[in-house]
């Protein structure tokens, strides 16, 4: 593995690590050519849809860069960013890929030096990672497309959208909420959502049975049969056929 | 003493709402309270009922709509009741509201909150099969249709708040305690399923295949999980085999529950029939102690199920189940015929019994009643409907286990309970709806205006609500057209009134949801306005269009242009219907003197209204005259004469003896019958007729009766009476019952034998008593003393068809019979030989069925307008019936049935008019040939041949009677009659502009 230079992608956000970029380059700091730099206005911008089709993709290693914490451009852009990046690192870690491929953190405008040192070290992981999975074996790539649809729901995007809210300001009876309590529904949550649209993407591809899904997903027939009574309720999964004493089920067209 | 006329119902499931529906229309406020955000109950989440097997929710969702909608019923859902203080004619009730979350005024029901909501609960209406969201709907029928957030899901999120567009969301809503003024109060707050999961031996909630029978029913639902297709819930497969164990949580002393849930039989036959019907090839097996088919018509299903279906039937009490590792098939163990058997099935359902609701006992310290020792509310068998604390009733399974007919039977009865002691006090607490006199629009030109919703989203997500609206104004006819985010809304209304005057409109089409659930409203709005109601028509265009074509925008506005223009079309067509006012007599003539018509007539005399009872003999009393034990102690020729007293002192009743009716005609509110006695011939006017004829014990033509010592069960009764004391006692149960010839069951027979039995017992100890039998049929808290009867020596031993035991005289009496323990014949000496002889029909219901055109079943009983929900209805309006008339039942069913006859009977007699639909037939007598074929054609006999000058003989509708359903019409060869509201013209003209789009 010792030739192996990962595909690392970068969201830098405009205003602090962007510009931090520029410095390494007008200050000539050298760091390894591995990076593309997606330039976006802010890291809050960073949805995690994008990281995820990228590493499902192929791209070895996701970084995100953005302005420190108190320093945004966009006043509170960076906890957003944070917000969606816990998604993000929930997502990676159910489909399956090493926590190391993606890395959050902030560079101010003035940081040349340490975004250089960053993305050196970042590649140095990934490198150490070896190749993105991905590549090479079809469930990874499905458990990360599954992980991007996930991401693209809005129960998901609902939740961490109000995230900041619940855990600093309370809910809406004006009850606190602590981070961990928060967590545990999330976690609930990010486990319904990525193996709904693992079972749907796996559907609209071939139509399955309820124990075919479950020799496919290693997950308990029972629970599967769940989950599609489910998707049957959101219109995403029907009847296909009955296959001997198998009802078979298929993804339907969604717009 | 103060009465007020105002009465608290707690429990709104199929029993409170019968009972609401009948005070109300009897002319008293009414207060329905329920704990769950919806009425409904269970019935709601059933999937078919027996033994019709109609669609429990189609025939439940008009008395919803009823009570939601009826102008004397308050609803009061999600509120809880703390105390009750006062007394009968002058409670207060102190009830609490629990925080909905949701301004019910706002909320107008769409789900977009539950759709939007981020987090997923259990739901409960599919037995946990399914999930909901925090902020939800109940289901999509649901009265009222508004959302509840469940507190102890909620996050607090606030992200329904911001998606609800009719901004109902109130997050800081506190429980709020209020107080009510009420006269009397019914509960009916059901039942609960029995939880098997204390039962470890099932494996319930440890084997995903071991379902209980209410989550079958939610299996079995089209709007279920599974959509109505039966899946093995671990894996999702079609079963081949389905098991049902009966008996789970009822006679079972170990958990607590002797008695018997009464329904399960029937519901795991029925569940076994639609399983097969929804899974073709399913085999479907019963495992059973005693097969309790005892209802109306109950054992023919039983025959057709094990006949027609090829439900198997197993005599077995299967004491445990086995999951089989890797499969997870579920193997059952069992005895049969003395033989030790193993089989495996893919799905095993547990039959789970009725338990009294687990707060009843929270319930019954807040209301101050008694409950008996199963946990139900105490009632006594001459009172089944009294609780222990004055003015307080009860109706339902919370009286005892029972089915649905049986507890809208006890609802109406529990009404004209709770109406008796604040009679005086009807129609005062009411509200009287005034309208301004309506526009005359006849030979004015149509300005139609039209109302198109966006429901939220619902509509205006999918169809482009402003084109429709565009589109409309371009349609002939419409001088007026705009959106709305909710047309049902209040504000809205308003709109549309001043829309009304500001436009000159005289049509109005809303194009929104369906007319089922909401013609109602707007047609309440063009009448505010001075419109006539029938000038408004629906256009469909959620529920038949934005709902079911969601991804294709631009075809479903299509689609709802058409559905516009189609509504538009018929609008202009639409004529002002007057709605037929019928006068009524405030008279009731009830047939028959035996308990059940003393105690309607009582009911009835009792609220002020004059009676004229007819009894065929010369005397009053009926069947009650030949009982002389209960098994609950009570004296009934002590019940019996206090009730022939009562009837005969009563000002308001008038008793005819030795009298029988000899015609009787007319319709609803106005009858006009004649009763002939030796002394002539009287007529009597009335406004209603209860039709409580009775029955006749069978004499039996076979085991040698009519020989020494051969009796029927009321002749043993006579002779106990006289202080006869035999030895050795065989009782053969089902003798002229549930064979070739009379396939229903007697009902009473195995209730009766046991209490003989225990009564010789009582006398003589150690006397032999054997009861043969096929089934013991001694249902809900009668079990107890089957039980007793065993614990006592009584010998029950099972005989079958094939094999009936034999009466022989040598010397005295023999029977001999083959006990299926020991599988050989045994013969048994003995001094009586007891017949439980049927119940029949009395021979005077053809004649009468056809005096009052209403029909009679196969067995000869009379035969009901419904027999889920109305079960003391006819479909001919102003009739009733009850007692052994409608089939045969225990004293206390014919009481509870008698006193829900006679509500059902006031809610005529309290009205001096009735306001009937207006949408009705009309025949145009000069095309009429007078052939008879609409009047053959009418269900509802609203046809009546009159002649006219010439001797020519014309079809005549009596407005009155028709419910316009229009079949007379598509039947007539002349083309002579016209259906209001649905007119061939106006028909036409739908099909016409339909035809347009397609070419368009």
């Amino acid at each position: 593995m010792t030739d192996f230079e990962p595909k690392i992608i970068g969201f830098l956000c405009n205003w602090c690590s962007y510009a931090g970029a520029d410095l390494a380059g007008v200050s000539r700091i050298q760091y390894p050519t591995n990076l593309r730099i997606i330039r976006v206005m802010c890291s809050g911008r960073v949805d995690p849809a994008l990281p995820l089709g990228f590493l499902a993709e192929g791209a070895d290693g996701v970084m995100i860069t953005g302005c420190h914490i108190g320093d945004c451009h966009y006043i509170d852009g960076n906890l957003h960013a944070k917000r969606k990046y816990g998604l993000l690192e929930r997502l990676v870690a159910k489909a399956g890929l090493e926590p190391g491929r993606i890395m959050l953190d902030w560079v101010s405008a003035s940081e040349g030096q340490r975004f250089a040192d960053i993305v050196t070290g970042f590649t140095d992981q990934v490198r150490e990672l070896g190749p993105n999975p991905a590549v090479t074996d079809p469930c990874v790539k499905l458990n990360l497309m599954a992980a991007k649809a996930a991401a693209a729901e809005y129960r998901l995007r609902a939740l961490v959208g109000k995230e900041e809210k619940l855990v600093t300001e309370g809910n809406v009876y004006g009850e606190e909420m602590t981070q961990e309590e928060f967590d545990r529904i999330m976690e609930e949550v990010v486990e319904t959502e990525f193996t709904r649209n693992k079972i749907r993407l796996i559907l609209s591809v071939k139509p399955m049975s309820v124990k075919g899904l479950s020799a496919e997903t290693g997950i308990d027939s029972r629970i599967i049969l769940d989950h599609v009574v489910a998707l049957r309720q959101r219109g995403w999964v029907d009847l296909h056929e009955v296959q001997g004493n198998s009802p078979v089920y298929r993804a339907m067209e969604v717009q | 003493m103060k009465a007020v006329g105002a009465v608290l119902v707690l429990g709104g499931g199929i029993a409170g709402i019968q009972a609401s529906l009948d005070l109300a229309d009897a002319g008293f406020k009414v207060y329905l309270m329920d704990k769950e955000p919806t009425i409904g109950g269970v019935m709601t989440q059933l999937d078919k009922t027996f033994p019709t097997n109609d669609c429990a929710m189609c025939i439940l969702a008009p008395k919803l709509v009823g009570a939601g909608r009826h102008p004397n019923v308050e609803l009061l859902t999600y509120t809880e009741i703390v105390e009750l203080k006062g007394e009968e004619g002058d409670f207060t009730a102190t009830l609490k509201r629990k925080a909905r979350r949701i301004d019910p005024e706002k909320c107008t029901g769409c789900g977009d909150c539950a759709r939007k909501c981020p987090v997923e609960a259990i739901d409960e209406y599919n037995m946990g099969m399914a999930k909901r969201s925090s902020a939800y709907i109940k289901y999509p029928q649901a009265v009222p249709l508004i959302a509840t957030i469940d507190k102890s899901k909620c996050i607090g999120c606030g992200i329904c708040a911001e998606v609800c567009k009719a901004e109902a969301v109130v997050y800081d809503e506190e429980d709020v305690t209020f107080e009510l003024n009420i006269g009397s109060v019914i509960l009916a707050p059901g039942f609960e399923a029995f939880d098997p999961s204390t039962l470890t031996e099932y494996g319930y909630g440890r084997y995903p295949n071991v379902v209980t029978s209410m989550e079958f029913e939610r299996i079995l639902s089209a709007t279920g999980p599974y959509r109505g297709t039966v899946l093995r819930p671990s894996d999702g497969d079609l079963p081949k085999k389905v098991a049902f164990l009966q008996c789970i949580g009822s006679r079972d002393e170990r958990v607590g529950n002797s008695y018997c849930s009464g329904v399960c039989c029937m519901y795991a036959m029925k569940e076994a029939v639609i399983a097969q019907e929804h899974n073709p090839g399913l085999e479907a097996t019963i495992f059973f102690m005693d097969l309790r088919a005892f209802g109306k018509e109950f054992d023919d299903y039983y025959i057709r199920a094990e006949k027609e279906h090829g439900v198997r039937f197993i005599r077995s009490r299967v004491a445990s189940t086995r999951q089989v590792p890797g499969s997870r098939d579920i193997l059952l163990s069992y005895v049969e015929d003395g033989e030790v058997k193993e089989e495996s099935f893919d799905i095993v359902v547990l039959s789970v019994g009725l338990n009294p609701p687990h707060d009843s006992a929270e319930l019954s310290d807040a209301v101050g009643i008694e409950l008996n020792r199963h946990g139900f509310a105490k009632t006594s068998l001459f009172k089944p409907l009294e609780t222990s604390r004055p003015g307080v009733y009860v109706c339902g399974a919370f009286q005892g286990p029972k089915d649905i007919p049986d507890s809208v039977a006890q609802a109406s009865g529990a009404a004209a309970k709770a109406s008796k002691g604040i009679a005086q006090e009807r129609g005062k607490l009411i509200t009287k709806v005034e309208y301004p006199a309506e526009k005359d629009v006849a030979g004015v030109e149509p300005r139609v205006g039209v109302f198109v919703c966006h429901c939220g989203i619902n509509i205006g997500g999918v169809v482009d609500v402003p084109d429709v609206v565009e589109y409309a104004r371009t349609l002939p006819g419409v001088a007026y057209a705009e959106q709305n985010l909710y047309t049902c809304s209040q504000d809205t209304q308003d709109k549309i009134k001043e829309n009304i005057l500001e436009y000159d409109l005289n049509r109005v089409v809303v194009a929104s949801c369906t007319p089922r659930t909401h013609e109602p409203l707007f047609r309440a709005t063009l009448r505010e306005a001075g419109l006539n109601e029938y000038l408004f028509e629906m256009a469909n265009i959620r529920d038949q269009c934005s709902w079911v074509h969601m991804h294709q925008h631009e075809a479903a506005t299509e689609k709802a242009k058409g559905l516009v223009r189609m509504a538009v079309a018929k609008a202009r067509l639409l004529k002002p219907l007057e709605k037929p006012v019928i006068k009524t007599t405030p008279v009731a003539l009830v047939i028959g003197g035996g308990l059940s018509g003393m105690t309607s007539a009582l009911e009835i005399a009792d609220q002020g209204y004059e009676v004229h009872l007819v009894e065929k003999a010369g005397e009053l009393g009926g069947n009650l005259r030949h009982i002389k034990y209960v098994p609950t102690g009570e004296n009934p020729e002590e019940e019996l004469w206090k009730l022939v007293e009562r009837v005969s002192g009563h000002p308001n009743i008038e008793v005819h003896l030795g009298t029988q009716l000899a015609d009787a005609h007319g319709y609803i509110g106005n009858f006009e019958s004649t009763l002939v006695s030796e002394r002539g011939e009287t007529v009597v006017n009335h406004g209603v007729a209860i039709i409580a004829t009775g029955g006749v014990e069978y004499k039996p033509t076979e085991y040698l009766y009519g020989s020494e010592g051969v009796m029927t069960q009321f002749e043993l009764e006579a002779k106990l009476h006289k202080g006869y004391k035999p030895d050795t006692v065989v009782m053969i149960q089902c003798v002229g019952s549930r064979c070739e010839e009379r396939t229903y069951c007697s009902r009473v027979c195995c209730t009766g034998a046991v209490t003989n039995a225990l009564r010789i017992k009582e006398t003589n100890p150690d006397a032999d008593i054997y009861v043969l039998y096929k089934d013991m049929r001694t249902y809900g808290f009668k079990e107890d003393y089957y039980r007793e009867a065993a614990d006592r020596g009584v010998i029950f031993i099972r005989y079958t068809d094939e094999d009936k035991p034999i009466v022989e005289e040598q010397g005295g009496l023999r029977v001999t019979v083959t006990d299926p323990v020991l599988r050989e014949k045994v013969a048994i000496p003995a001094d009586a030989v007891v017949l439980a002889a049927a119940i029949l029909p009395s021979e005077d219901n053809a004649k009468l069925a056809g005096m009052f055109k209403v029909p009679l079943s196969k067995d000869g009983f009379f035969l009901e307008a419904h027999m889920k929900l109305r079960p003391l209805d006819f479909a001919t309006d102003g009739v009733f019936l009850a007692g052994l008339a409608h089939g045969p039942k225990t004293l206390d069913e014919c009481i509870s049935q008698a006193s829900g006859a006679a509500a059902r009977a006031l809610t005529i007699l309290s009205q001096p008019t009735i306001e009937v639909d207006g949408a009705i037939a009309k025949v145009d007598e000069d095309r009429c040939s007078g052939c008879r074929m609409c009047e053959h054609v009418c269900e509802f006999n609203a046809i009546e041949m009159v002649e006219d000058e010439e001797g020519k003989v014309r079809s005549h509708v009596i407005p009155e009677v028709c419910k316009g359903c229009g079949v007379c019409v598509a039947t007539c060869p002349s083309g002579a009659i016209t259906a209001g509201h649905f007119t061939d013209t106006e028909i036409l003209s739908q099909i016409i502009t339909a035809l347009q789009e397609v070419e368009a």
